[in-house]
């Protein structure tokens, strides 16, 4: 059976290497990806094939003894075996991979992916989903949606293409495996490594932050206004001279400074020596529960606290050259 | 949701495990008949303790006891059928190889190898019975195969037990259609590749020899022996004798039939009766005929005694249609051979029956007809009594029968009778078959079991011939009228019982659909298959390309199948379209660009009777469509029901 496998496999890479366009979508698609006909392929397991061996060995056992119950039941079973085909194919149609969300992840830490996959009103049982050699098994009830959660390596920062993903199934029977490739396109951004320890920021002289933070109506104290803010938050003033209403934010903690940091104070360093510092103190301040702002070459983030702009920060290191 | 690897690098699961140990205990019983008891009693045990065992402590079972098992198993294969190959000893096997498998079984490969391995066991059951009831046996067995290789798979709806079995089911029966056409269409082969070697098999029957008490086995056994259906009109209860053999030779306790190889004797018959018989396998080669056949099937011949022989022993169920004459003169003339060995007997037994024959031939001279009418009297009145349990006989078993002990069943009847009409100078001679039979008249044909086996005597009078007698039928009128169920009334058992065995003869209207239909599909009746299409003779290209036109237009239907799709209908639309049908039909046609309310006015204006109707349906429309996310239930029927119901009328003005 293992040499049956084998061979399969082989026949299979080779089918990859020659027919490309046969054996799977070259160019990536946008999500939503649903299987059709036109990319559900079917072939016999190993298990499949010695299965027909046994049952051309029964049909001439019982033609040969003139056997008819025997002949009959030896129909049976083919024709059982080869509906099981189309359900193999069924299991597979319809089936609709609709999002991909990807975590955040450090370059050479594992990146969280979520494959949402959704049913079109068909159960799908033991359906695999393949990626990048590791593989999940899964079922969706009709109409219902899943999530399958995969962890894929990675090795360096910046945007990471998502790898060739594989749906197969040798439901129900284990006879044939159907399978289609999914090539989906969507990347996901891989942050870069912080350095393990180096200097602290250096900091502007404190008076003059001070001053500046307690200047009156400063842009760094205010924020968007977003619903459910109570009304007298509200920054009146300084609104009426911009677009939106902007709200005084009174969660900032007291006494500390913000970071400013800046890729043209670490000119000493190499490029990505750099990144990896920037990225450290970014992880630093957040811990530390300080505001920072980040200078790039080509981005300034202003000064800001929590999940969502160290998120941005360290996002925009990432997507440097 | 179950994250796995591949199959072949986990354990299975527990239910996994259950659908394969009830797979083989199937496999197990219906190989019972043919194992031997203690090697399936062993079987069963190992099967319950694996089963026990991994419920218990998951695992395989340990390498030092399955080589020893193994070893066992082979030295008790060679031990009860000294071989391992031939049908028997190699079924013996094979089934005790796939339950020593389950031991090792915890991978899903492992799984799969077996329970294709238990499919291939469960069809060798069919090579030692065909009847529908081991068919269907074996047809169940497949559905916890087919349950457990569905089980193997991973991330799964968790069912019940009888659940996990439903989906095979229903793959098994979705497959019937293409099932019963392959089974018709797949060319047969007119002889077999490699030599199949006769396998005769220990079966109560009709045999070559007969001495009084052999039948009291076969009279209980209830198994049909054959089924005959008749052209025309059924010949009367009393007509239904089914020879089989003729048996001269007597050797005080034995009658012997010896093939005489000679020409079949002249029969002079003024009508005759039409009739096909299915037998059911009997291992002999003697073909039972409704009284003398005229001539013989294929494949068969007429011995001298107008018996008819096949050439080689009937295996499987097998058809023949045949002709009989019930009124006729059979061998007017006996030549001097005939009439000694007519008269043959052993010289010194029975010394009291040749005195009595002796006394009557005195009594009545020469007059043959007489003697026989007071042979016959003398059993009807002389109480003699009918059992299925008589004693025992000694060495002059008539002398004892006739004086001593006066009960016992048509063997004792006919042979004491034979006996009587040799002594007395009538040549005589026992025929042993059936006798009677239920008509079931739901499928128009004549059931004959087993048990209703009997023998009778034929005499040869001058002028007649050979002329059938049957004492038994002096003793116990109803066994000839009634059948033998009625005769062995005093020793009625559960079985017996009226009620049961009607339902049994019902019953076996199936049995013979099966036989006729299935078993008796041979080559031969698959080449005449086109007859009423006009083709005569159906040869094998014909049946391959019909065949494959076959699998053709299943494989469409099978991909419409798989390609369909459910669209997801939108109730509120399709109710729209059906309005907009109606409307169409009076000239209102919705163009591309129209919304809803657009177009109901303009439907409106056009159909000014019912200008009301239409508005009211244009702002249910609206409602539905854009007061709610869902529509409601209860409007959305209001205004489907309307929709239906709308009749758009153009005034003609």
């Amino acid at each position: 059976m293992d040499l049956g496998v084998d061979a399969i496999r082989r026949m299979q890479s080779w089918a990859e290497r020659r027919l490309p366009a046969l054996t799977r979508y070259r160019r990536p698609e946008s999500l939503p990806i649903e299987l059709h006909r036109r990319r559900i392929y079917i072939v016999p397991t190993g298990f499949g094939l010695g299965f027909t061996v046994l049952l051309t060995v029964m049909l001439v056992g019982a033609l040969n003894y003139a056997n008819n119950a025997a002949l009959l039941l030896t129909c049976l079973l083919g024709a059982a075996s080869t509906a099981s085909m189309l359900i193999a194919f069924r299991n597979l149609d319809g089936l609709r991979l609709t999002t991909i969300q990807a975590g955040h992840a450090i370059a050479g830490q594992p990146l969280t992916l979520q494959f949402h996959m959704q049913s079109a009103g068909r159960m799908h049982q033991a359906v695999y989903l393949e990626v990048d050699g590791q593989t999940q098994a899964f079922a969706i009830a009709p109409g219902d949606s899943t999530r399958v959660v995969f962890s894929l390596a990675t090795t360096q920062r910046g945007w990471q293409p998502l790898p060739r993903i594989k749906l197969w199934t040798s439901w129900p029977l284990g006879l044939f495996r159907s399978w289609s490739w999914l090539y989906p396109q969507q990347s996901s951004l891989v942050w870069p490594r912080p350095e393990a320890h180096g200097p602290p920021p250096s900091q502007p002289p404190d008076d003059l932050h001070r001053r500046r933070l307690h200047h009156g109506e400063d842009l760094a104290a205010l924020r968007d206004y977003r619903p459910g803010d109570p009304l007298r938050h509200i920054a009146w003033k300084v609104s009426a001279r911009h677009h939106s209403l902007l709200v005084k934010d009174f969660e900032q903690p007291e006494g500390h400074e913000a970071w400013r940091l800046d890729w043209r104070q670490l000119s000493a360093l190499d490029h990505e020596a750099r990144i990896a510092r920037l990225a450290r103190w970014l992880g630093e301040a957040e811990a530390k529960g300080r505001r920072s702002s980040l200078w790039l070459p080509e981005e300034e983030i202003a000064s800001g606290i929590g999940q969502a702009h160290y998120t941005c920060c360290m996002n925009a290191l990432a997507r440097l050259p | 949701m179950l994250s796995r690897s591949r199959l072949g690098e986990t354990t299975i699961d527990i239910r996994a495990f259950d659908l394969i140990c009830l797979t083989m205990a199937v496999v197990l019983a219906l190989h019972m008949p043919q194992l031997p008891i203690w090697l399936s009693s062993a079987l069963a045990l190992i099967l319950g303790l694996r089963w026990w065992q991994r419920r218990r402590w998951p695992g395989r079972a340990p390498a030092y006891l399955k080589l020893p098992l193994l070893g066992l198993l082979t030295m008790a294969v060679i031990f009860q059928y000294h071989s391992i190959f031939g049908r028997e000893p190699g079924t013996a096997l094979a089934v005790g190889l796939l339950v020593l498998k389950l031991l090792e079984t915890e991978t899903p490969r492992d799984a799969q190898v077996s329970m294709a391995f238990a499919c291939f066991a469960l069809m060798a059951a069919l090579l030692f019975n065909q009847s529908m009831l081991v068919t269907a046996g074996v047809a169940l067995g497949l559905l916890p195969a087919l349950a457990a290789l569905r089980a193997l798979q991973p991330a799964r709806m968790a069912t019940t037990m009888p659940r996990e079995l439903l989906p095979a089911f229903g793959l098994l029966a979705a497959s019937l259609p293409l099932t019963l056409f392959a089974f018709v269409l797949v060319p047969r082969l007119n002889s077999p590749l490699w030599a199949t070697p006769p396998t005769p098999q220990a079966r109560t029957g009709l045999s070559e020899q007969m001495s009084p008490g052999d039948f009291a086995e076969l009279l209980t056994d209830d198994r049909p022996a054959l089924r005959v259906s008749f052209d025309d009109a059924q010949p009367a209860p009393a007509q239904r004798y089914f020879r089989a053999y003729v048996m001269w030779r007597y050797d005080g306790r034995r009658w012997d039939y010896m093939g005489d190889p000679r020409p079949p004797a002249t029969v002079e018959s003024a009508d005759s009766i039409a009739y096909r018989i299915s037998l059911e396998a009997s291992n002999q080669r003697v073909l039972p005929a409704l009284d003398v056949p005229l001539a013989a099937p294929a494949q068969a011949r007429l011995s001298a005694d107008r018996e008819l022989i096949a050439d080689k022993p009937v295996n499987e169920a097998l058809n023949y249609s045949l002709r009989s004459a019930l009124h006729y003169r059979l061998q007017a003339e006996l030549d001097d051979r005939e009439q000694r060995r007519g008269l043959q007997l052993p010289a010194d037994f029975n010394p009291r029956t040749r005195a009595l024959a002796a006394q009557w031939r005195q009594q009545f001279g020469k007059n043959d007809a007489a003697i026989v009418q007071q042979a016959l009297t003398m059993f009807h009145n002389d109480n003699f009594r009918y059992t299925l349990s008589p004693a025992p006989l000694g060495r002059d078993a008539m002398d004892d029968f006739l004086f001593t002990t006066r009960e016992g069943f048509c063997e004792h009847y006919a042979s004491a009778f034979t006996v009587l009409m040799r002594a007395a100078g009538i040549p005589a001679r026992i025929v042993t078959g059936y006798q009677g039979g239920y008509w079931n008249s739901l499928g128009n044909y004549l059931l004959v079991r087993q048990s209703d086996a009997h023998a009778w005597s034929e005499v040869w009078l001058a002028g007649r011939g050979w002329v059938r007698m049957d004492p038994t039928a002096a003793v116990r009128p109803e066994r000839v009228s009634l059948g033998a169920a009625a005769a062995t009334g005093d020793q009625a058992s559960w079985y017996r019982n009226q009620w049961l065995q009607n339902l049994r003869n019902r019953w076996d209207i199936v049995n013979h659909w099966w036989n006729e239909g299935i078993i008796g599909f041979d080559a031969l009746r698959q080449r005449g298959l086109l007859v009423p299409f006009g083709i005569r003779d159906t040869d094998t290209t014909t049946l391959s390309l019909l065949l494959t036109v076959t699998c053709v237009l299943f494989a469409a239907v099978g991909l419409a199948w798989a390609l369909w799709r459910r669209r997801r209908q939108d109730a509120l639309s399709t109710a729209m379209r059906t309005l907009e049908r109606k409307l169409a039909r009076v000239k209102v046609i919705r163009r591309l660009s129209e919304g809803p309310q657009h177009y109901l006015s303009r439907a409106a204006r056009a159909l000014p009777h019912q200008r009301r109707e239409l508005e009211r349906l244009m702002d249910a429309y609206l409602s539905l469509r854009y007061a709610h996310d869902e529509p409601p239930t209860e409007p959305l029927k209001a205004f489907q029901k309307a929709a239906r119901n709308f009749r758009p009328r153009r005034t003609s003005t």
